[in-house]
């Protein structure tokens, strides 16, 4: 679990960490821990879990990856495991999510793909229907089109310690 | 335009940055670079707007709550009723797509009902519903992600 300290250092980890030589100490001297401690516990939330990843967070559009699909299905709730690990073992998928259904929204099953356009998209989509089986089920295509804000998770308490957070 | 270290910088490193006191100098010698060819690489990329940061990715739920959420906006109010919602600190993604249901954005909450006080005061500024969709399990969380460079 997180303690008080851990979620104070993920606040200003998270806004990303500096360039520069020793940038655990810089992130240290800003929430006032020395930089083995900082070290020290970014490595365990880590080993954790409470983080998925630590590096580099790239943006896809700028590197030319400008199609975007969400794909939702409406799957039987007692096949969504079974179906929702399958269709994360495909490297093209970059989400896969369970969300509930709503009364116009009959969807419970997510995935995204990144593409470099909407025709690769579309046949990858193609492979992950047939090697999951997942053609039965109604879904829906959402390509993403203006992108008005991105940025990465900001977890922030209601009265929030950082200016721009 | 993209040198070969900016690649690597790139696709090697989604995942494991050295957690360790000289980071960058870790990446130089494991590249047969200097310290300072990384920072000006890093510091170039992020510049240019191909990274939108080095840090951790923290999945959903483990600190605060957080929900998708879809809107059916018109055309024409789509871009100030946008702005409004990017607005928020709280909100970060906030994209068009293709549908009836135009408008998606994730919420960032410290607490339920945190989360409710956004979404109500979203609903009351823009006048258009809000349907609300948390995770209930994720099966694959934004691992990194393989990019083809070739043309880049």
């Amino acid at each position: 679990m997180l303690d008080v300290k851990d979620r104070q250092l993920l606040e200003y980890v998270q806004l990303g960490l500096p360039i520069c030589p020793r940038p655990y100490a810089e992130i240290g001297r800003l929430c006032d821990m020395p930089e083995t401690e900082v070290i020290e516990r970014l490595t365990r939330l880590k080993q954790q879990g409470l983080i998925k990843r630590m590096g580099v967070i790239v943006k896809h559009r700028q590197l030319g990856y400008r199609a975007n699909a969400m794909i939702v299905w409406n799957v039987p709730d007692n096949l969504i495991k079974q179906l929702g690990g399958h269709i994360s073992r495909f490297s093209f998928v970059t989400l896969c999510y369970q969300r509930p259904r709503q009364p116009e929204w009959p969807y419970n099953l997510y995935c995204m793909i990144h593409g470099k356009d909407r025709v690769t998209v579309l046949n990858q989509l193609e492979q992950l229907v047939d090697a999951c089986g997942l053609s039965g089920f109604d879904k829906e295509i959402l390509f993403s089109n203006r992108c008005f804000k991105q940025r990465g998770a900001i977890y922030q308490n209601p009265t929030p310690a950082l200016a721009d957070g | 335009m993209l040198s070969p270290l900016h690649k690597q910088l790139l696709n090697d490193y989604q995942h494991d940055f050295p957690l360790s006191p000289r980071p960058y100098q870790d990446i130089a010698d494991a590249l047969g670079v200097t310290e300072d060819e990384v920072l000006s690489a890093f510091t170039e990329l992020n510049d240019n707007n191909f990274i939108s940061r080095i840090g951790p990715v923290i999945p959903p739920n483990h600190i605060g709550v957080s929900a998708l959420v879809a809107m059916a906006v018109p055309e024409q109010h789509l871009q100030a009723v946008a702005d409004k919602i990017s607005a928020y600190p709280e909100v970060n993604h906030n994209y068009e797509r293709e549908h009836r249901l135009n408008l998606w954005f994730v919420v960032i909450a410290s607490d339920a009902e945190h989360l409710r006080t956004v979404i109500g005061s979203i609903e009351r500024e823009t006048s258009y519903p809000a349907m609300l969709l948390p995770m209930l399990d994720d099966f694959f969380i934004d691992l990194g992600f393989k990019l083809d460079l070739n043309n880049a």
